[in-house]
């Protein structure tokens, strides 16, 4: 048995993991449209291969990677490209965004080779990344980081890989029906990520209110896995399955602050991308589906397997929920997720729960009171909070736009967990506070680095300036110093006459001789002389004649 | 069709600040019964006349100060403030003194500094101090246990002895009071009697601290941990008073047992007790980190000793828990817990 540590802090907030979990997982029906966002991942968004009008088939390449941080995008189902253009995504700032809007024709054809089982085992650890990427695979936990990025072990760096199937958060419940119906293609895709990074250890962490599917994970690696994969019961605490959280509760380590797992030589994935990894390699299938937890006010709560795209109102429909009666819909869970502004945006990649509240019955979402009194410093929130700051210091100085020292207080080791909000007991939104304080740091910074190229370009002005005045005085200087050599110990009189002289000399060398006739031979002299005076005969001969 | 938006967490926990100050009333109940069997019905007019004087002034105060009343004032902090007062006043205190020390807590420590969650320090000990160091005479009028019962001083007695002070035909005021332990050990330890002498020649020692005292420190400890349990406080302020308390106490108790009493005589006299659990534990004057918590924890327990024995008044929970408040933003400050990620110093 393995020793577990404790991560400080922490909620327990109600599960409601039954409701969604009674049921087996049905298919999502096949909606009119498919809205592809072009930036469902972290990175640069992808770059769209077909244009409006074109034909696509399902597991078809849309949208290809825009730069090595990015992921391509395939069609989830046959039909036409009705329009590349901008629509509403599932995204907090509610801003619309360009999207790859698909026809269905519900025939639902595939292209060819998808589904085609294939030999991975002669596979070599890149190409496995490359096959990985090609299929558009992200991390499903929520990050949505490229997950072909999180494979590659350069310098043998990794020693560990961590198969988060956690789930800690209420209601959101897709992971644990994925676990139930498909052990075997996650403990595979576990493996298949093993032989990418090239190494053995590996542990499957699940929450303990789900033995069901610990047992269920257990028997798949008996029989698939190998004895090097752990599986790791953790307490149902929130966020034991924060990345971070889950790696302490394991290890004992801590990532270092604005560091990554694999600095302290772990990396961590998502059963659900496992998942995806089997079926991509072995059975030849992009990402173009997943499990998605439907909850809340809806008549029927449950996991639905749901194609990319889909739009959230139909999902709310086919579990009958009431779209006249909706009141919120928060995409992910009650504790990080956030609230759509529309529910015509459609799921993505990253989408594990969408949870309903309605006017009918604020049950699953208390509304939080308007008014929330002042903070009491009682010191919930720091025991609560998971990172080990004091989130009523934080608070303050956000409270006070007081941006140093909230930093001071190290605002961005929070994980908006939502941990200090939810145990508060003078109801302030916390977290709100801590985003508003960050953004409002990034775009000093921002505005400070804009900043920063105009000083610095205005002080390269300046100094550009300033040295041609200093070479200019140098200039005079040296003429000057030059000037005087000539006339030593004359005055300033004798130095003006010497200079009228000269300019005087000059003037009378020019009126008859060009500067390029000075210090001649007077061989040269008498032949220029010659010439001069044939062209003044000449010049006297013509005159009459152009008088005339 | 758009929706309303909200932002993370979009779920919260039951607590509220009055259901926990509902709950800091209802630890201080046991203490509150116990009180009146020893000491007749003075406490409960004490608090009755706290806490209507409070609910005015927060109430007007929030009217002035242009804040919304219904919040604040069902918030029950003034409330908690009102009982804590009433709780250190002596039993058959005049009421203009507890309206004066109510009304100074409510309206200078606590309205005057912006309220609740800005107050720097602990109101009900402002108004407490504030009465001591103004009316001594009025504030050192306590009553050895049981008298009242014994003379059948019945509640009416009680109430015109506050309200007009008119006592019954034959007693007196005098008549009725006697110094209270921590007192009397230090006028007699200053007339150079030992404290094995005093605790001899006078009836009102118990145990470990004063007669009914101790009983009183017994039930406000068992609320106060009740209060734990409950996550109301946390157990940093209270150990770290009481064991600071307790083992200075013990360093010159074993020095001199004769000139200086025993620490648990120190724990269970006075309002140690009560402040360990109840008034230092106040978060809104309070340090915040769980280190810096124990640091005024135990420097309230120090200044508590120092006060009692060298200084001139016989107990100094009041004045320790003020002069704390003073360094807790400092504490704050130089205490804060190591954060996740960042290297173990």
């Amino acid at each position: 048995m393995r020793r577990l540590y404790n991560f400080p802090g922490g909620v327990r907030p109600k599960e409601h993991k039954r409701e969604s979990t009674a049921a087996p997982v049905a298919r999502a029906q096949l909606p009119d449209k498919i809205i592809l966002p072009l930036h469902q991942h972290i990175g640069v968004p992808a770059k769209p291969v077909v244009n409006a009008g074109d034909r696509v088939l399902k597991g078809q390449l849309v949208a290809e990677a825009g730069n090595n941080i990015s992921a391509p995008i395939h069609a989830s189902t046959s039909g036409t490209v009705l329009a590349i253009e901008d629509h509403a995504i599932p995204h907090a700032s509610g801003l619309p965004a360009p999207c790859i809007i698909i026809h269905t024709d519900g025939k639902d054809e595939a292209i060819i080779g998808y589904g085609k089982p294939r030999d991975a085992g002669i596979l070599t650890p890149e190409q496995l990344r490359h096959a990985i990427k090609q299929a558009g695979i992200v991390g499903l936990g929520g990050a949505g980081f490229p997950t072909y990025l999180k494979l590659a072990n350069e310098g043998k760096k990794v020693g560990t890989l961590i198969l988060n199937g956690v789930e800690c958060e209420p209601y959101i419940t897709c992971d644990q029906m994925l676990m139930r119906d498909h052990p075997i293609d996650i403990i595979m895709g576990l493996m298949i990520m093993q032989r990418a990074l090239g190494i053995n250890r590996a542990i499957v962490a699940i929450e303990n209110n789900k033995p069901k599917e610990l047992e269920l994970m257990q028997e798949a690696i008996y029989e698939v896995g190998t004895p090097d994969i752990e599986l790791v019961q953790v307490p149902t605490v929130y966020p034991a399955g924060g990345e971070k959280q889950l790696i302490q509760i394991l290890t004992g380590k801590e990532v270092p602050s604005q560091g990554l797992p694999m600095d302290i030589g772990i990396v961590c994935h998502n059963v659900g991308t496992a998942y995806a990894i089997t079926r991509a390699i072995e059975h030849n299938e992009p990402l173009i589906s997943r499990y998605i937890t439907v909850a809340g006010s809806v008549a029927k709560a449950q996991v639905l397997h749901v194609l990319v795209g889909t739009p959230v109102s139909h999902l709310i429909e086919q579990c009958g929920g009431n779209r006249k009666t909706l009141s919120r819909v928060i995409m992910g869970g009650p504790m990080m997720g956030f609230a759509l502004l529309d529910d015509e945006v459609p799921v993505v990649k990253t989408t594990n729960c969408i949870l309903v509240n309605s006017v009918v019955s604020d049950v699953p979402l208390p509304s939080r009171g308007d008014f929330a009194l002042p903070c009491i410093r009682c010191g919930a929130c720091a025991e609560a909070c998971p990172a080990g700051l004091l989130p009523q210091q934080l608070y303050w100085y956000a409270h006070a736009k007081d941006f140093d020292k909230v930093q001071d207080y190290n605002l961005f080791d929070c994980i908006e967990c939502g941990c200090c909000d939810f145990v508060c007991p003078s109801q302030i939104p916390l977290v709100q506070y801590y985003r508003y304080a960050k953004s409002a740091i990034w775009q000093q910074e921002k505005e400070k680095v804009v900043a920063d190229i105009s000083r610095q370009r205005h002080e390269f002005h300046k100094f550009r300036q300033e040295r041609e005045k200093h070479e200019r005085e140098l200039r005079h200087k040296q003429k000057r110093q030059v000037v005087e050599g000539q006339s030593t110990q004359d005055d300033k009189k004798s130095a003006i006459q010497a200079a009228m002289e000269r300019v005087r000399k000059k003037h009378e060398h020019s009126e008859v001789s060009p500067k390029n006739i000075d210090n001649l031979t007077e061989q040269q002299q008498k032949l220029i002389e010659e010439v001069e005076a044939r062209r003044k005969k000449k010049l006297e001969e013509i005159k009459p004649e152009n008088n005339q | 069709m758009l929706l309303k938006t909200s932002t993370s967490p979009h779920v919260h926990g039951d607590t509220t600040v009055r259901k926990m100050m509902v709950r800091v009333l209802l630890a201080l109940l046991p203490a509150m019964v116990a009180y009146c069997w020893y000491f007749g019905w003075g406490l409960l007019i004490n608090i009755t006349i706290a806490v209507a004087t409070a609910l005015g002034c927060e109430y007007l105060m929030l009217k002035l100060r242009q804040r919304p009343v219904n919040p604040f004032l069902s918030d029950g902090s003034v409330v908690v403030t009102a009982v804590l007062l009433a709780f250190c006043l002596p039993p058959l205190a005049p009421w203009w003194l507890i309206i004066l020390g109510t009304g100074f807590a409510v309206v200078i420590a606590k309205h005057l500094y912006g309220g609740l969650g800005y107050n720097p320090f602990n109101p009900a000990m402002a108004g407490y101090v504030v009465l001591l160091i103004s009316f001594p005479k009025e504030m050192t009028v306590w009553l050895p246990p049981f008298i009242l019962s014994e003379l059948n001083f019945s509640l009416i007695d009680t109430l015109n002895a506050v309200f007009i002070g008119v006592y019954p035909a034959g007693f007196t005021l005098d008549a009725l009071t006697a110094a209270t332990p921590l007192d009397l050990v230090k006028t007699q330890l200053s007339i150079d009697v030992t404290i094995a002498e005093t605790k001899n020649a006078y009836a009102i020692f118990g145990d470990f601290g004063g007669l009914g005292w101790e009983w009183i420190g017994n039930w406000v400890f068992l609320g106060g941990v009740w209060l734990i349990y409950k996550k109301v406080i946390s157990w940093h302020i209270p150990v770290a008073v009481l064991a600071s308390l307790f083992t200075i106490a013990l360093v010159f108790y074993l020095k001199d047992a004769d000139h200086y009493a025993s620490p648990m005589f120190h724990v269970f006299s006075g309002a140690a007790m009560l402040g360990a659990f109840f008034i230092a534990t106040d978060p809104v004057s309070a340090a915040t980190t769980p280190m810096g918590r124990i640091v005024y924890g135990i420097g309230i327990g120090i200044l508590t000793y120092v006060i009692r024995v060298w200084g001139g008044y016989p107990d100094g929970i009041g004045f320790a828990v003020l002069l704390m408040n003073l360094a807790a933003p400092t504490i704050d400050y130089y205490t804060q817990p190591r954060v996740y990620g960042h290297k173990r110093s």
